[in-house]
């Protein structure tokens, strides 16, 4: 019987010839940590007994939910993590590197067929790039820094057979939210996503990546593409380890398989205070916003600024709009400031803040006050999301928050983009 | 062991966010500080409503969102002997079992506000006594009862040193 591309990467991990439903215990490739669990993490590897990393090169710490610190007793967590990375020789990514899921395929520590767990729930990111990986908790991220291995139930797998191409002016995220509206929060509970098709093959590797960042919020366990060229390139130059390409056969047995053309899809938006609550852009234009968030493991990557900076150069944004840019790490930082995307967006009104993940989570860098609405380009809209329970997020993609920003209103980006 | 308390029912979807908000999760490692915040951004009150024992009753996709342990740490130190829900998150099921609260899979639809209930682990029953009524509940994996049976994940691993399911 053919496998799909999780029963293949938990058989090579595990050694053993196993499909949807075994229980394995399979060894990892790399293992994260963020700043908001791996202090946890550290607390239950002392209390297991830890003593050293399974292997300090396959393990790496992100200091990105709260960068740089805004607190003390955050900084005490920071210091720890600090302390500890020191001792254990692991790879500490401070403040100001950037958020994990960008750093951790940026950096090159994962490439095709790698079994990865991050202590956060968007590591299922990876997936863009042919990885099984996926979000566990403190105590299972301590116990793989030991190990080097995790128990698994491998997962039955549902497909997204995407054809078409998109019109200018909607992107993977559009795409990406219809899907979620459609199958529900928790409609691929404990399932694998592996997304396919033409529209998939001719994105590039970082508008791929924000459509596996998003499979959690469907509740999938990973968000799985195939590997091609694209990807080959990508690495390259990124990582020295060797990549281990892992195809589903013709013959896999999915619990499902969906059919989605792109070609009519339209800008897309998931209202408050659930990410399944999508509807398109147009049910609600016109609503005024008071801040635009452009950012995060979701759209904080290069050709997310330059898209934003495209339909706001030699513009001002609304006056009554604050517009907050944080590029996804200090390579994307950088390389938007060498081609002039930072100084587009600055000059167009942008603050622009440190890498990381601080307006997303509500631990600093933008918190709104009571009542007022945010247009975000991050993954989830949870009511006190960004900090303050009495907001409203709406999640767009970088088009549409760019748009937006610059008339004060949510906004069809495709007038600006055709 | 028999578990007994009061029902406080939630809806469907309930995110680790509101379980734990990130303002509070990110500052601290003291559980019981964040304790004292669990279910906030639904209910203010929450916290100081709830006696020792008494149970969370939720409906689909329970602690979906991020893979903050926080949270069933949050609710385990509220006190809330168990949680149920007609379905979990793949991520927060693994962490409550991998930290020792019990979380329990059953119809919760027949539970209501206030309803005096007793659920017992081992036989794998939960009875609510308001309403005279037994609800049958979905068994876990022998791995996570191992992993339970051994008092969390770091028992576990203080025990064998390694996963060890044999």
């Amino acid at each position: 019987m053919g496998k799909t591309i999780a029963e293949k990467i938990f058989s090579q991990q595990s050694g053993e010839d196993v499909y949807a439903g075994d229980l394995v215990i399979a060894w990892l490739d790399f293992v994260m940590g963020q700043d908001g669990t791996a202090p946890l993490a550290i607390n239950s590897f002392n209390e297991m007994g830890g003593k050293e990393l399974f292997d300090p090169a396959k393990v790496a710490f992100v200091i990105d939910h709260s960068a740089p610190s805004p607190l003390e007793g955050v900084s005490a967590l920071h210091k720890l993590m600090r302390e500890f990375s020191g001792e254990k020789n692991l790879r500490l990514y401070d403040i100001g590197d950037g958020v994990c899921h960008q750093l951790v395929p940026e950096q090159g520590h994962v490439v095709p067929g790698d079994l990865v767990v991050g202590a956060d729930s968007h590591t299922c990111t990876y997936g863009a790039i042919n990885a099984f990986s996926t979000g566990v908790g403190s105590t299972d991220l301590a116990a793989a820094m030991i190990s080097g291995k995790l128990w698994f139930k491998v997962p039955e797998t549902i497909k997204f057979q995407c054809e078409g191409s998109f019109q200018p002016g909607v992107f993977s995220k559009d795409l990406i939210l219809r899907i979620i509206g459609d199958i529900t929060a928790d409609g691929a509970t404990y399932l694998a996503a592996e997304f396919a098709g033409e529209a998939i093959n001719n994105m590039s590797v970082e508008e791929r990546f924000t459509i596996s960042n998003m499979a959690i919020e469907m509740g999938a366990k990973a968000g799985l593409m195939e590997y091609d060229q694209k990807v080959d390139q990508w690495l390259a130059g990124r990582s020295s380890k060797t990549s281990r390409p892992v195809s589903a056969d013709p013959d896999a047995n999915y619990l499902e398989i969906k059919k989605y053309d792109v070609s009519q899809l339209e800008p897309q938006v998931a209202c408050p205070h659930t990410v399944d609550n999508v509807s398109p852009l147009s049910e609600i234009e016109n609503m005024p916003i008071q801040q635009a968030f452009l950012g995060t493991c979701t759209n904080g990557r290069l050709n997310d600024l330059r898209v934003a900076a495209n339909i706001l150069k030699g513009k001002k944004i609304s006056p009554d709009v604050r517009f907050i840019v944080a590029p996804a790490s200090r390579y994307v930082y950088l390389e938007a400031m060498n081609e002039g995307v930072i100084q587009t967006l600055v000059e167009a009104g942008a603050a622009v803040v440190t890498p990381g993940c601080g307006p997303c989570v509500g631990t600093h860098n933008g918190v709104p006050s009571d009542g007022e609405v945010v247009l975000s380009t991050a993954n989830r809209n949870f009511k006190g999301r960004m900090g303050n329970s009495k907001a409203f997020i709406y999640l767009a993609s970088p088009a549409t928050v760019a748009a937006s920003a610059l008339t004060g209103k949510a906004t069809d980006p495709r007038s600006y983009l055709s | 062991m028999l578990l007994k308390g009061k029902a406080f029912t939630f809806g469907n979807d309930i995110n680790t966010d509101y379980i734990i908000s990130g303002k509070y999760k990110f500052k601290t490692l003291d559980m019981n500080e964040l304790a004292k915040h669990v279910m906030e951004d639904l209910d203010p009150d929450f916290y100081n409503k709830i006696n020792d024992g008494d149970m969370i009753v939720a409906g689909s996709n329970f602690g979906c969102g991020s893979s903050r342990e926080q949270a069933p740490l949050a609710i385990k130190h509220a006190k809330i002997s168990c949680v149920l829900a007609s379905s979990f998150a793949r991520i927060f099921y693994r962490n409550s079992i991998n930290t020792g609260l019990p979380v329990v899979e059953c119809d919760t639809s027949k539970i209501d506000q206030g309803d005096e209930l007793e659920v017992d682990l081992q036989k794998g029953i939960v009875f609510n006594k308001t309403k005279s009524l037994e609800i049958p509940v979905t068994p876990l994996p022998d791995v996570m009862i191992k992993i339970l049976e051994d008092g969390g994940l770091i028992h576990h691993f203080q025990k064998h040193g390694d996963f060890n399911f044999d």
